[in-house]
């Protein structure tokens, strides 16, 4: 059983939750979702860890819980990181060919990813993701794969996503604490594409916008590949906290009104209307307006999607992203959001569904839970890597396997 | 600036002997020495003998020749003021038959800072007018800005009239990049002006005439802050340009001393041609300046000012600190007369009915003695204080709002295009609720 189908799990720690997903890769290649466990992130803001022994507990708890659901023990995990630091830019390499008769071999191929990736990056960042977009050969753009094509000189547009190395490491080293192995760490706006976007939708284009509750991330699809990558330290704590100011009611107060009674835009039917606040002090009982709520909370998160609006109208991708955009992370749930952003944004807007997968169905096809499924989607694209590498009997198979899914 | 043979010295009595000491002051007196006017002769006094041989004065005093050996006080005022005590006949000698001494040093160091209070004493005792004219260190040069403090108190006690130049002053006039030499020279610059114009007013004979006595009585019991410039302008719009250049000067916190002083002097000086108007218009600009200081003010025609004003400023502000402190670095007496005398005149009943007969006014609580000398430090801190404000060029200050970023308290903030967006959303772009 141990070897045979390994198991993978996805760990993301969240400003609001820490959550762990294990998923088993079926012999067919297929993933299965088994187990689920979570918990109350209690020293995490923005993305970032504040108290790293709490977050420990909070780990612990989390990967018990998915422990006991899916009856297996956790040893490693694919880690979420996340954090205003993380930046993500297009970069090209080069390479010549140099074999006598220019037939582009694996070699090349690797030199010019090798090029892309040295980038003039100062001494405290280091790279997450190279994410390969396009070869091009010989200024003939657009190939996916240039392998035993002739050519003198070889190509690649790269996508790097890259952080502060310290603060990177602050999560690895959380995880390390309870010990479990980190297998790889994940930026969260790619785990949380990988979930929501099939490959149709990835060809058209699409955006997926992630709004967490202490980060907002967001990811630009266009032709199959990642073309754009970005975080924003804001999200629904952001919300809570502008509730909390503006009506002046105590943080646990107003994430619950938010919850209740929030929403992304502001109707002419929600004026005066007025909610009345218990109060446990046996002070009179206080009314807040509907409408004041919800002016508050609309701005905020008009202001989440325009920042994001902005950045895309810097790429100049949005006639090439006709999938639309998709929502996710809890910020999603707010209600009205997919109408207050397809009119932000300038396109079909949708709550995005993690429907690309098999097991635990009903249980995980929430907006919340997309990052973790990712995380754990990108472990299995990693083993299944993995695979084609070590074992060539198991290469042969999943090859196989993958041209009878094709045909 | 020699005083012209037809306006030549009034004062033949009148000596005065410039006394530069430790690094600061021989470097000065140096500069002095070759253009200081009529009547004035200059003297250095140091522990260190190869300073003092640089100096082109001709009177050169090297003290504890035999104790340190011409190297050097080593910064300890302690060291300085013993070696001062032990030639303390060397000293007299040098203030004799002299009716003005002007200590000329740079504070924070060994021998200034030891040496100056025990020649003020000296010199004092020898039957001269003592006015000692100091620069107080740089903010960054720690040790030796408190070294100063203590000695610039204990001047104050010996001396007749302390007129300080803070070298912080002068450095905010630049920025970072401004190279350290070019401000120790300025400041010097600034010291070396003001000295002269001190110098200026004490011996040029005037239209309207300012002494000594005049500056004493502007310096006297003011004991913390004082300070002086000079600004000279020429041209068609001197007169405008003069008030413009005093109100920016770095040493004068660009007005703001104005503003604030309790007292002051102004001497201006210049060529035949200068016409009332003129004197009119500067004088009227600063007495605007401090609406109820004591004001003295003198003039000057000297025939190498034609064309050109030169504007010499003194101003002095009350203590603030040193009533409350203890006694021990305090004179014997009679330094600081006045002030809570004056003062005590807020508290006493008969007058504040007097005042406001319309007006309930409730009487005055009874103290205790103890309690009412603490009103009496308080209120000549304070009331000094609370006059200025209503000065009209003081620039007014609307507390800023701090607006609580609750949860984000203490996370890094969330910078975008310059915009904190951790603050509110509806509070950025100003939305009104209601």
């Amino acid at each position: 059983m141990f070897n045979s189908s390994p198991i993978i799990v996805g760990l993301e720690l969240g400003t609001s939750k820490v959550c762990a997903v294990v998923g088993q890769l079926s012999d067919g290649g297929v993933l299965n979702i088994i187990g689920l466990g979570q918990s109350r992130s209690r020293a995490i803001r923005k993305g970032e860890i504040v108290n790293a022994s709490d977050v420990a507990e909070d780990i612990r708890n989390a990967i018990v819980e998915a422990e006991q659901m899916a009856d297996v023990e956790i040893r490693s995990v694919y880690l979420g990181v996340t954090g205003g630091h993380i930046r993500g830019f297009n970069n090209r390499g080069f390479h010549s060919v140099v074999s006598a008769d220019r037939e582009i071999a694996p070699e090349d191929v690797h030199d010019v990813i090798k090029n892309a990736k040295a980038i003039n990056l100062s001494a405290e960042n280091r790279v997450v993701h190279v994410v390969r977009q396009h070869f091009s050969v010989d200024g003939q753009n657009g190939i996916a794969d240039p392998v035993g094509m002739f050519g003198a000189r070889l190509e690649v547009d790269v996508h790097v996503v890259h952080g502060q190395f310290t603060r990177l490491q602050n999560p690895i080293r959380a995880v390390k604490g309870v010990q479990i192995d980190v297998e790889n760490i994940v930026f969260t706006g790619l785990a949380s594409s990988l979930a929501l976007l099939s490959n149709e939708q990835k060809e058209l284009g699409a955006l997926v916008i992630d709004i967490g509750g202490g980060t907002t991330e967001f990811i630009v699809y266009s032709a199959g590949t990642i073309k754009h990558t970005g975080v924003f330290a804001i999200g629904g704590d952001h919300i809570s906290n502008d509730l909390g100011y503006g009506l002046k009611v105590p943080l646990p107060m107003a994430e619950k009104l938010k919850i209740e009674h929030g929403s992304a835009a502001v109707d002419d039917s929600d004026k005066g209307v007025a909610i009345q606040l218990p109060c446990e002090t046996g002070l009179p009982d206080r009314t807040l307006q509907v409408g004041h709520l919800r002016r508050i909370m609309s701005l905020r998160v008009e202001e989440i999607l325009e920042l994001v609006n902005e950045e895309i109208e810097g790429t100049g991708l949005r006639e090439y992203m006709r999938a639309g955009a998709f929502l996710c992370g809890g910020g999603a749930r707010i209600p009205q959001i997919d109408k207050v952003a397809s009119r932000i944004l300038g396109m079909p807007a949708s709550i995005g569904r993690t429907n690309s997968m098999s097991g635990l169905k009903s249980a995980l096809d929430q907006p919340e839970f997309s990052t973790a499924i990712g995380l754990v989607k990108f472990g299995s694209f990693e083993q299944q890597k993995h695979l084609h590498r070590t074992g060539p009997l198991h290469a042969l198979k999943s090859r196989f396997s993958q041209f009878f899914r094709v045909g | 600036m020699m005083t012209s043979p037809e306006f030549a010295p009034v004062m033949k009595a009148l000596s005065i002997r410039v006394i530069g000491l430790g690094g600061a002051g021989v470097t000065l007196v140096g500069k002095l020495h070759a253009e200081s006017p009529d009547g004035v002769r200059c003297a250095v006094i140091h522990t260190n003998s190869r300073v003092l041989d640089h100096s082109p004065c001709d009177e050169r005093v090297l003290l504890g020749a035999k104790l340190l050996r011409g190297l050097g006080a080593g910064g300890d005022p302690d060291l300085g003021r013993a070696v001062a005590e032990d030639s303390a006949e060397q000293l007299k000698s040098l203030c004799s038959d002299t009716d003005l001494v002007v200590i000329v040093a740079g504070l924070g160091g060994g021998t200034a800072t030891g040496v100056a209070p025990v020649l003020a004493r000296i010199a004092k005792e020898a039957g001269a007018l003592v006015l000692a004219v100091v620069a107080v260190p740089f903010d960054f040069e720690g040790q030796r800005q408190r070294q100063a403090q203590a000695g610039l108190r204990k001047l104050r006690g010996a001396a007749d009239a302390v007129l300080c130049l803070h070298n912080q002053k002068v450095c905010q006039l630049w920025n970072e990049d401004t190279r350290a030499l070019e401000i120790f020279n300025n400041a010097n610059e600034l010291w070396a002006q003001g000295v002269q114009g001190v110098l200026n007013i004490l011996t040029r004979r005037g239209l309207i005439h300012v002494d000594f006595a005049d500056l004493a009585a502007v310096l006297r019991g003011r004991n913390s802050e004082s300070c002086f410039a000079t600004v000279e302008a020429a041209g068609e719009n001197r007169s405008r340009d003069l008030i413009e250049k005093a109100l920016a000067h770095p040493v004068l916190d660009h007005g703001h001393a104005l503003t604030e002083a309790d007292a002051l002097l102004v001497t201006l000086v210049g060529g035949p041609d200068m016409t009332i108007g003129e004197v009119n218009r500067i004088m009227d600009a600063l007495r605007r300046q401090p609406e109820d200081a004591q004001f003295i003010m003198g003039a000057s025609i000297c025939e190498e000012f034609a064309g050109r004003l030169s504007l010499t400023i003194v101003a002095a502000k009350h203590a603030v600190q040193d009533i409350d402190q203890p006694n021990d670095d305090k004179p014997s007496g009679g330094e600081r007369p006045g002030d809570p005398q004056i003062e005590t005149q807020f508290l006493r009943p008969p007058e504040m009915e007097s005042l406001s007969a319309s007006r309930f006014v409730p009487p005055p609580p009874e103290l205790t003695e103890s309690k009412k000398s603490e009103l009496f430090a308080r209120q000549g801190g304070r009331g000094g204080k609370m006059r200025k404000t209503g000065s009209r060029w003081r620039q007014g200050q609307l507390p800023l709002e701090i607006i609580s970023k609750g949860r984000f308290e203490k996370s890094q903030p969330t910078i975008h295009h310059g915009e904190d967006l951790d603050v509110p959303t509806y509070i950025r772009r100003g939305i009104k609720l209601n």
